[in-house]
Order: structure tokens, then C-alpha cells, then sequence
């Protein structure tokens, strides 16, 4: 068991009592899913974005932790009414701001929220079948991060499967 | 901590980390700061004679309350880690040539497992014997491991994370059958106030205690070393009244900690039927009102009258912790998300419960100081918290 200490600031606990646009979204123009609950954080978020590529609304689903939660929140309540060429430029480190700083040991937590919300910008545009100039053709940090983890996650998952009793 | 204000009730279940220390034990300390028995106890003047018959007369009545044959074989130190160290590296140093295999479990304490490590940096083979599904040694396994190479076997006699009380008689029968020589330690911090304890009558060489899991101070534990069994100290220093443990001694801890036995064991019985009850109904409390729940560990007469550990599908650990601490209760949770990938309890994953069984467990311990009106907050506090986080979870697939 690992006991790294975790001093949230009141934000972060704030975010975890009352999270904002929590919930599935049942009209959601696109969905995407980051994480493994073996990272210990897995991640829904829900777009609803209209035909000018704004973002009308989004919302999350967290099995994670206070700061995944937190920074979900945060991230949802960012870019709500933003352009989808404006919520890329989003930045883990402009995350882990917005909530007022979070332990070094949970940057995790928000790169993944982060890597969530770039997966589903980038899945709305393939199933659109276009690409806009500014999406860069390589993962971002904040994706990369997340498919390290999830990837992470299956190594260590075959190996829990092999020592099963 | 201006989320916790206005609570109604407050309930510290989290004994397996720290303890509060009750009153009598506070109040017992207090003068031996101040008042008497401050100084050197290895000095000529009033104060260090007074704090060396002090140390005498806790060891003395921690030799009865262990089953000791003798107060020499109380060894004070500044707690359980420090302890299992010296049991470890102190016995392995002073068997050098008698052989190099060390035994002990999958589900021993981190002081146990990370000190195998450094045995094996210094050649020695460590076997890990397996755990069933209720977190019982493998007895078998044990026989068939134990040669006449094995210097040292080091089982709990109970289980810190999940209670198993766990079959150390047979386990120690099961050594000595294969080889008298070798030594055998137990870390019996989870079962010393709990379970009749007897190191004389059990026969070990090696038992470990520890004093804030009876409700006594942090930094404070005892090594029981057998009359016969020679351990070498592991750090240098000005060695007093503890031949294996060097420096000035902790007058006030000690008296802490006898304080705490005394406590325990003065209505050992009643202590005992009070915990099992509380235990039970926090057991059945949740497993009852709660869906998708799981204990971990043996039920009834085989798990130790303090500890609860139960999964929560579809929960994560540290979002569970933090919101029943909003609500006044305080846990701790078998998995922490600190790193990039969450560490799942060594001991859960032993019993071969899966990831989210491991990442949503939650570790209680309740004390003979918590009262009925305790359990039943907690009862009221716990479905309510489960029901917002798994809300919080929403249909994110974790199964």
C-alpha cells in the first residue's frame, strides 16, 4: 500500500462533494472513455456539439479518485460553449490550475481527464470523416499519457490473471 | 479541513494505521516527562535510577502479559517495523553459515516482505508460501519448503489486513518437524489484546508486538527473544537497559505501552466479546444494506475480533475514504492511486481477489472503546456514501 501524502487544496474537495455535469448524457454527439480502473482512474466523457463545432454542453462519468473527479469537473465547465478548435488547446497543466494545484503524485489523474476530453474531440471528427488543420495528426501529451496507462494497465492485468488462483 | 466542519458524529476506524490513545494511557505518560524518572536510566542520580526501575518493572509485566520466562526476554523498540528489522536481519546475522533460506508468506506486513529483500541482496533464498482464498498459509506448502538449509520462518499470527487468525502452532510443528534448528519468528502485533497469546506455551523464538495496536503510543513495540536465540543488534550506538536496541530509552512510551496492556488484558474476556459484537454488526451492517459488497477474510471464531475489511464493486478506494471522512468516519482503503498505475493491496491480490476487489476495499478496526451509538452511525453514514460514489461512477464499465 503506498502512503504518499495527498494535501487536496478545499477546490479539489469542493469539485469531489458537488461535482458539476456529472451524469451520462443520453444526447451526447460523441462519447469517449480514457483510463483503466487498473490505472485506478477510468474516465466517460459525454460532447454535445453542434454544427459551428461548439461545445453545447459536456458531462463526465469517473470510477477515480478525488482529483480525477475534480479535474473532470473542471474540464467539463471549461469547455462548455468553446469552440472545438479552442477546448484542444486545453492543457493538463491549465487543469491542474483551474483547481488550484494538485499533489505531484495526481498530475495523473488530470492528464488523463484531459486525455479523455482530446480523445473525444478527435473521435467526433472521425466520425465525421473530416479533419480540421489545426488537429495535429500525432497523439497529443495528454493522449499519449492516457494510452501509456491504459496499455500499463494490460501488462499488469495478465499478469494478475496468471497468478489467479 | 473546513469540509469536515459541523459534523454530527465522529467514528476513527482506521486502528490499523494509528490509534488514539485513551486518557488513562495519556495521563499514566505524563509525569514521566516531567515529574519523575526523566533521566539516563544507565546514570547515578535519582532521576536515572528511577527511570531504569520503571523500565525494569515494564519490561517485567510485559514478560507476564507475553508468557515470557524471563524480563530479559523483553526487548523494547521504537515500534513493530523496527522490530520485525532486528527479528529479520538480527537472527539472520547471527545464524551466518548455518544456511540460507528464509520462509515466510505471501500476505506478511511490508516490514516483513521489504526486509526479505534485503536478505536476499545478502544471499539468502526467500520462499513466499501461498494464502487460500480466506488468507490461510498453506501448510503444505510450508512442509514441503522448510529443508535443512531454512535458518529462519516468519509468520503473523494474525493477519494485519483482512484478520486471519492464522494456524501458528501447526505452522511452527510443521518447521520444527522438518528442521529443529530453525528459528521461528511472529509478528504478533495483530493478535497480542485480541487473542490469548502465550509465547511460552506456543514455543516460538521470535514474536513481535507493538504498541499503538493496542491503543497505547506510536513509537513504541517490544521483540521477544527467547533465552536461547541469539539476535545481533542492527544499529551502533550507546547501548542501556535494551541489549539489542541502542540509545536513550523512551521512559514515557514504555510506560504508555504497559499502561495500554494493562487496559487490555485487565478485562481481556469482556474486551473480547465486546469488539467480536461491534465487529459483527458492522460486518452484517454493511454486507446487509449495501449491494455488491464482499468481505474479505475468514468469518466467526477464525477472523480476529477487531478487523473488518470488506470490497466495494464499482467503487474506487480513495474517493470511498475521502467521502465517509466528510461524513466523520475514517478508514483507510487497500489500494492508493499515488502513482500511475494504482497499487492494489499485496494481500488481496494474494487471496486472489481481482483488481476492483482490491481497489475498492475499505480496512476498519474497531477498539473496546467504540460504542454501539459508533457502529450505528457508521451503519448510517456508509450506504449513503457508496450510493454517491457509485453515482459518481454513473455507467463507466469497471466489471
Amino acid at each position: 500500500m503506498s502512503r504518499a501524502p495527498l494535501p487536496y487544496n478545499p477546490k479539489v474537495l469542493e469539485l469531489f462533494r458537488h461535482p458539476k455535469n456529472l451524469g451520462k448524457m443520453d444526447d451526447a454527439t460523441v462519447t469517449a472513455v480514457a483510463g483503466n480502473p487498473l490505472c485506478g482512474d477510468m474516465i466517460t466523457f459525454y460532447l454535445k456539439i453542434n454544427e459551428q463545432d461548439v461545445i453545447e454542453k459536456a458531462s463526465f462519468e469517473s470510477y477515480g479518485c478525488a482529483a480525477n473527479i475534480a479535474t473532470s469537473s473542471i474540464v467539463t465547465e471549461m469547455i462548455k460553449g468553446m469552440k472545438l478548435e479552442e477546448s484542444w488547446k486545453v492543457s493538463w497543466k491549465s487543469v491542474a490550475e483551474a483547481v488550484g494545484g494538485l499533489p505531484s503524485v495526481k498530475f495523473h489523474c488530470g492528464i488523463l481527464a484531459v486525455g479523455a476530453l482530446k480523445r473525444a474531440i478527435r473521435k467526433y471528427f472521425k466520425d465525421k470523416g473530416s479533419s480540421p488543420e489545426w488537429l495535429q495528426k500525432e497523439p497529443s501529451f495528454e493522449e499519449k499519457q492516457a494510452l501509456e496507462d491504459e496499455e500499463l494497465a494490460k501488462v499488469l492485468s495478465k499478469k494478475m490473471k496468471t497468478e489467479e488462483k | 479541513m473546513k469540509a469536515h466542519e459541523g459534523l454530527r458524529h465522529e467514528v476513527y476506524l482506521d486502528n490499523e494505521n494509528s490509534t488514539i490513545v485513551p486518557k488513562e494511557v495519556v495521563d499514566a505518560m505524563l509525569p514521566y516527562y516531567d515529574k519523575r524518572a526523566y533521566g539516563n536510566p544507565t546514570l547515578t542520580h535519582k532521576p536515572g535510577w528511577e527511570a531504569f526501575e520503571i523500565i525494569m518493572e515494564s519490561a517485567q509485566k510485559t514478560s507476564a502479559f507475553l508468557g515470557c520466562k524471563s524480563l530479559e526476554e523483553v526487548n523494547f523498540t521504537p515500534g513493530e517495523t523496527e522490530a520485525n528489522n532486528l527479528a529479520l536481519i538480527g537472527s539472520t546475522l547471527s545464524l551466518k553459515g548455518k544456511g540460507k533460506k528464509v520462509v515466510v508468506s505471501e500476505v506478511e506486513p511490508i516490514s516483513i516482505l521489504n526486509v526479505t529483500e534485503i536478505l536476499q541482496k545478502n544471499g539468502f533464498t526467500v520462499t513466499k508460501i501461498p494464502v487460500d482464498r480466506e488468507g490461510f498459509i498453506d501448510l503444505e506448502k510450508l512442509s514441503e519448503v522448510v529443508d535443512k538449509e531454512t535458518v529462519l520462518v516468519s509468520l503473523s499470527t494474525v493477519n494485519h489486513e483482512i484478520g486471519a487468525i492464522e494456524p501458528i502452532k501447526e505452522a511452527l510443528e510443521t518447521v520444527r518437524d522438518k528442521n529443529p534448528e530453525t528459528l521461528f519468528h511472529t509478528d504478533a502485533s495483530d493478535a497480542y489484546g485480541r487473542i490469548p497469546l502465550n509465547v511460552k506455551e506456543l514455543n516460538v523464538d521470535l514474536a513481535t508486538v507493538s504498541s499503538y495496536k493496542i491503543l497505547g503510543p506510536r513509537g513504541i513495540g517490544a521483540l521477544y527473544v527467547k533465552e536461547s536465540v541469539n539476535v545481533e543488534k542492527i544499529l551502533e550506538g550507546q547501548i542501556g537497559t535494551q541489549r539489542l536496541w541502542p540509545g536513550l530509552e523512551n521512559t514515557p512510551l514504555i510506560v504508555g505501552f504497559v499502561k495500554a496492556m494493562e487496559l487490555a488484558f485487565g478485562r481481556f474476556e469482556d474486551n473480547v466479546k465486546h469488539m467480536r459484537g461491534l465487529r459483527d454488526r458492522l460486518i452484517d451492517g454493511i454486507t446487509g444494506s449495501v449491494s455488491r459488497v464482499s468481505l474479505n477474510g475468514p468469518r466467526g471464531e477464525k477472523r480476529v475480533p477487531d478487523n473488518v475489511n470488506i470490497s466495494f464493486l464499482k467503487c474506487e478506494g480513495e474517493a470511498l475514504t475521502i467521502e465517509f471522512s466528510l461524513k466523520g468516519v475514517y478508514v483507510s482503503s487497500g489500494s492508493a492511486c499515488s502513482r500511475r498505475l494504482l497499487q492494489p493491496s499485496h494481500v488481496l491480490v494474494a487471496l486472489g481477489r481481482k483488481f476492483d476487489e482490491a481497489h475498492g476495499s475499505i480496512l476498519m478496526k474497531v477498539t473496546r472503546c467504540h460504542t454501539e451509538e459508533d457502529i450505528n452511525y457508521v451503519l448510517e453514514v456508509i450506504p449513503k456514501a457508496v450510493e454517491r460514489i457509485r453515482g459518481i461512477v454513473g455507467s463507466t464499465e469497471v466489471e
